[in-house]
Formats: structure tokens, sequence, C-alpha cells
């Protein structure tokens, strides 16, 4: 693509039209192009999220699927009806948005700490946020099971020190008990004990992902005002409070929403480590376990819907408050 | 200003340069332990870990292969065939790889370049993706294939996955393509090449660390994933693929010690993956989230 020579007329009028000509075949370029994305994602989204919606409205079980034609059958409102009336349902609407909103703060919480600690530079960084990383990188089924492990009352690393170490009277069954006590200075606490380990380990292997965008936000950060405030005599939390804070609000807001969104979704953590048994029943595990258990499509398809109502509503609000962000995704 | 020894500046400043080190020091424990716990346990015998849970060294001559000639060895040898799952993953990984790269470079490029009728709708549409639960679109596509009998199939979660990871690689690789000087496009095109010619010869070779790291992204997406996998192949199991064997070894009666070793092998193409090639991706990831 060297030497063609590049011929130099330039009327304005045939300009003009050359202008427009492009403009049309790039929208055309463009569309041809950007085609397979829409119809992989169409075709195996939009449609489906639209059937799954009508599935909400009829009452449909798995063993009928053999006779099951697409869009007729009796709409119903049972599905929903069945839901508003189960206490079941509203335990696991509670669950999910406890479990969402403390999973999410921890993961910020940890993951700010994280990005602080390692924000300047020391021998050893590159390989210690590598390692940091590594909790959200590793495939959920194996971490799950290794903590399953770890928090065993038999064989788990955790109550052994616990016991020989700590002096507890016996094992804690973890992930099996729905309610402890904690006595701190004679005073009895309950603690919901299998939902406190599952946001633990949301916790864990999901501050890597704010640890990672607050360290690249945090490097962002110009250094200039922040040795002025030292010079003026500024204390390190209270640089970090008005300085550094302020400007990772931005950020820390969109991974909030992020995290709150795909935590509120979850589905592999708490079936693996619990399955959703000793009160961590979400309302994904509950999905689930009305289609493969109990076959009533119907019923698993309103719960879905709900939470995706329920995501529609937060994510409409925040697109309020912080205005359409045209850089993310 | 003056500053006393004891003012809160220097207590603070004293008070972080001890915690510092301590912080760094307990993050890279948290996170490191169930790792090395996880490889720990698949090396100990069974009957060991019982008799003390709470030791966490063991001595050369007491490391054992067994859980993991278990785990490997096929099923008409009393195993548990892990070996195939190993293929069966690959394969899914790779296929997912190629089809979602394919599909996302010319989406991504579209995006980043051209300006076409729809394309706000478009930015809507992969915003939506990202965020609906998966478990809701897991319903209609379960239901689907069942019915059309496909369900166990390998290349029908291959299209799953790529629908699943499509809206961030288009996210990732057009980060890379605004980062492309448009000049070198338009210089490329007066001298008579053809859209697709300019997107083969000039753009891609540019973004050959962007398309690796995208790559790689999706392909650990694709290795890690474990709600469609159990949906859609549970009843197959010479389809399984290793997360889910590795979770079917909880529904029978298995050690520790064997799901541990299932879990390393799980777990090791990833974090090879992930330490070769860490800088390239979170840099893909991250890129645009500097400016806040």
């Amino acid at each position: 693509m060297v030497d063609a020579p590049v011929p130099v007329e330039a009327a304005p009028q045939s300009r003009r039209r050359a202008r427009n000509t492009r403009a049309r075949r790039d929208s055309r370029a463009g569309v041809l192009l950007v085609s397979p994305t829409v119809i992989v994602v169409v075709v195996m989204v939009v449609v489906p999220v639209l059937w799954a919606l009508i599935l909400s409205f009829q009452r449909i079980r798995l063993l009928q699927l053999r006779r099951l034609d697409i869009l007729g059958g009796d709409y119903t409102l049972r599905n929903y009806d069945l839901l508003l009336g189960s206490s079941d349902f509203v335990a696991a609407a509670r669950t999910t948005l406890v479990y969402s909103v403390f999973g999410t703060t921890g993961a910020i919480v940890l993951g700010l700490i994280a990005a602080l600690l390692v924000r300047r530079s020391f021998r050893g960084r590159g390989l210690v946020r590598g390692i940091l990383l590594l909790p959200y990188v590793a495939p959920v089924v194996a971490i799950a099971f290794v903590w399953q492990v770890l928090l065993s009352p038999q064989l788990g690393f955790v109550n052994a020190v616990g016991t020989d170490v700590l002096g507890w009277d016996s094992p804690i069954p973890f992930l099996s008990q729905e309610e402890g006590t904690i006595t701190v200075f004679g005073l009895s606490i309950g603690v919901p004990t299998a939902l406190l380990m599952v946001i633990l380990f949301e916790s864990w292997k999901s501050f890597p992902f704010a640890f990672l965008f607050l360290l690249a936000r945090l490097q962002a950060v110009p250094a200039d005002l922040e040795e002025a405030a030292r010079v003026d005599g500024a204390t390190p939390t209270q640089v970090f409070r008005h300085i550094i804070l302020p400007q990772l609000m931005g950020v820390i807001a969109l991974i909030a929403v992020l995290r709150f969104i795909w935590t509120f979704n979850a589905f592999d953590e708490i079936y693996l480590l619990t399955g959703g048994g000793a009160g961590t029943e979400v309302l994904a595990t509950q999905v689930y376990s009305f289609l493969q258990a109990r076959n009533d499509v119907g019923a698993s398809a309103a719960v879905a819907m709900f939470m995706a109502g329920v995501l529609a509503v937060l994510l409409l609000v925040y697109l309020k408050f912080f205005g359409e962000r045209d850089r993310q995704p | 200003m003056r500053r006393n020894r004891w003012s809160r500046y220097h207590i603070e400043v004293a008070a972080l340069r001890v915690l510092r080190p301590l912080g760094i020091a307990f993050f890279v424990l948290i996170t490191l332990f169930p790792f090395y716990y996880m490889v720990l346990l698949s090396m100990r015998e069974v009957s060991e870990i019982l008799e003390s849970p709470g030791q966490i060294f063991i001595g050369l001559g007491d490391v054992t292969t067994a859980a993991y000639e278990r785990v490997l060895k096929p099923t008409d040898e009393g195993g548990e065939g892990f070996v195939r799952f190993i293929v069966n993953s690959a394969l899914l990984g790779l296929g997912t790889v190629v089809a979602t790269l394919a599909v996302s470079i010319l989406g991504a490029y579209a995006v980043s370049r051209l300006e076409f009728f729809g394309k706000r709708t478009v930015h809507f549409l992969f915003l939506a993706v990202y965020l609906f639960p998966p478990i809701l679109l897991a319903i209609p596509l379960f239901v689907a294939f069942s019915k059309m009998g496909l369900r166990g199939e390998l290349w029908v979660l291959v299209i799953v996955y790529v629908a699943q990871t499509l809206p961030l690689c288009v996210y990732m690789l057009r980060n890379y393509f605004d980062t492309v000087p448009v000049s070198l496009e338009d210089a490329a095109e007066v001298d008579g090449a053809t859209r697709l010619q300019v997107i083969r010869k000039v753009t891609l070779p540019l973004a050959v660390p962007a398309i690796a790291a995208t790559g790689l992204f999706t392909f650990m997406i694709a290795w890690n994933e474990f709600l469609f996998a159990l949906l859609f192949l549970v009843e197959e199991r010479n389809n399984w693929t290793v997360s889910l064997g590795v979770q079917q070894l909880t529904e029978i009666e298995t050690p520790a010690t064997t799901l541990m070793a299932g879990s390393v092998i799980l777990t090791i193409p990833i974090i090879v993956l992930f330490l070769f090639a860490e800088r390239l991706m979170t840099e893909g990831l991250t890129r645009g989230a500097e400016k806040g």
C-alpha cells in the first residue's frame, strides 16, 4: 500500500458527494459488521428473556415439555400469586438483599484497603498485585470446595484451630448452622452463621475486582495535590479523607452497582457452599430448585422475572443519579 | 510549620510505616492460604487429616499422589475419568474463544469506528446482557434445548458461552480500537483497500495484544463456568467439564483428598494462564477506568 498515486481533484461539489457516499458506505459497513454480534445476542438473550416472561405466566411443568407449544397455552397469574403468598419466596428475597448488600460492601472495603496498601511501589509489588487477584480468577467450584473443607467440622483447619488453640467447646458447623450465638462479655448475640460465611466468601472472592479498578484509579490521582496538602500539614488520614476518597467516589459507585448486580444474580457460590440450606437460600438458588427439583418451569420463570425487575429498577435509579456513562460496558 | 515529635502527623506516619507491610502480608496470606491448603490436602492421606486437621506442613515422605491417580484414571479402571473432562473443557474453551473473537472483533470495530443507525441501541443491548441474571436466561434455554433434544451437546454450550462473553469482549476490544489512530486506516483506504482489507491488514496486526488478552479472558470464563454446564450436561457424563466433574464428586461419597485433587487440576490451568498474561489482561480490562 505504498505508491498508488492519489488523485487530487477537488471540485467542492464532488467532494461533498464523496463525503455523503462515504458516510453511507460506513453506515452500511457498520450494520454489516455488527450484525453477527446483534444476531447472537438477540437469538440467545433477548428472545429467551421475552420467552421467559411468557413462561412466567403459564403453568408448565418440565415433564409436559414435549407437548408444550411455544406461545399457546393458557395465561395465568398463578405463578406470581403462588410466590407472593409463599414465605419461602419472601425469605429468599430478604436473604438475597442481605447477601448482596453485605457481600458488595465487604468486597469494596477489602478492595479499597488492599489498593491503598499496594499503591506505592515496593519490591515485589507486581507479584503481590498478581497474587491478590487470584481469588477472582480461580474457578468458583474449586475455591468453594476449599472453603467447604476449611470450614468442615470434622477435618477443617478452622475448627482445628478453634478447638485446639482458641478453646472452643465443640467444632462449629459453619455452613450448616442457621443460627449460632456469640457470647461477648456475657452478652449473647444471635448470628446467622451460614449466611455470614457465604457473605465472607463472596467478599473474599470479589474484593480483587474492586482492588483492581481502585488501584487503576488511584494511579491516576495527581501527586501534586497530595503533596501540597502534606506540606500544609495534613496527616495521612486527612489526605485520604479529603483528597483521595473524593476522587475515588465515582469508581466506587460504579463498582458498587456492578458488584451488587452480580452478587444479586449469583448462583454458584451459594449452591456450591451450602446448597441453599441453613438460611442461605437466595432467589437464584430458588429459581434453580423450582426448575430442577420441583420441575415447575412457570414458577421458576416468575422468580427469575422478579429478579430482573428489581435489577431494572435499580439500574434506572443509578442511571438517573449518575447519568449515562458512554465509556462503560 | 513546626511539628511536634508526638503530633498526630508523626504518629500516623509511624503507625502506617508498621501497618502497611503487615497489611500487605495479611492480604497475601488470606489470598494464598486457601490455594496452599487445597494443594496440601490433595497430597495427604484422609486418615491423617482426620487425625490432625490442624497440621499445615507435611514432610516430603508423607506426600501421596493417590488422590490424583484416582481422579485422572478412566472410570473403567476405577477412577473418575478426569482426563476426558479436561479434554471437554479445553475444547469448549477453545471453541468459545474462536467463535467469540470472530464475532466480537467485527462488532467492536464497527462500534469503535463507524457511525451507523442503531449504534446506541446496540450499546444498551450489551449493557442489558451483562447485567441480566444468568439464571433467568438458563430457564428458556434449558427448556428450548431440552425440547430440541440438544441439551447434552457440547457445541450447544459453546453458543451459550459465546452469548455470555460477547459483551465483555466487544467492550475490551472496542476500548483498544479506540486507541489505534484512525489516520493509519485512512491511509490504507486512500490506497484503495476495502473495509475488510483495512481491518485484516492494518487494524488486526496492531490489536494482537488486545485480542490475545480478550481471548484469554474468554477461555477462563468458559473454563470456570458452572451453572450452564450443570444444567445442560449433568446427564451426559461423557461431556462433563472439569468444573462439573469436581462438583459431581460431592454428589457421591468422595474423600476430601480426591475433591481437592480435582480442584487442583481445575485451578492449575487458570493460574498458569493468568500469571503468564496478568498484565496484558488487567490492562485490557481497566483501560478507560482511570478517567473515573
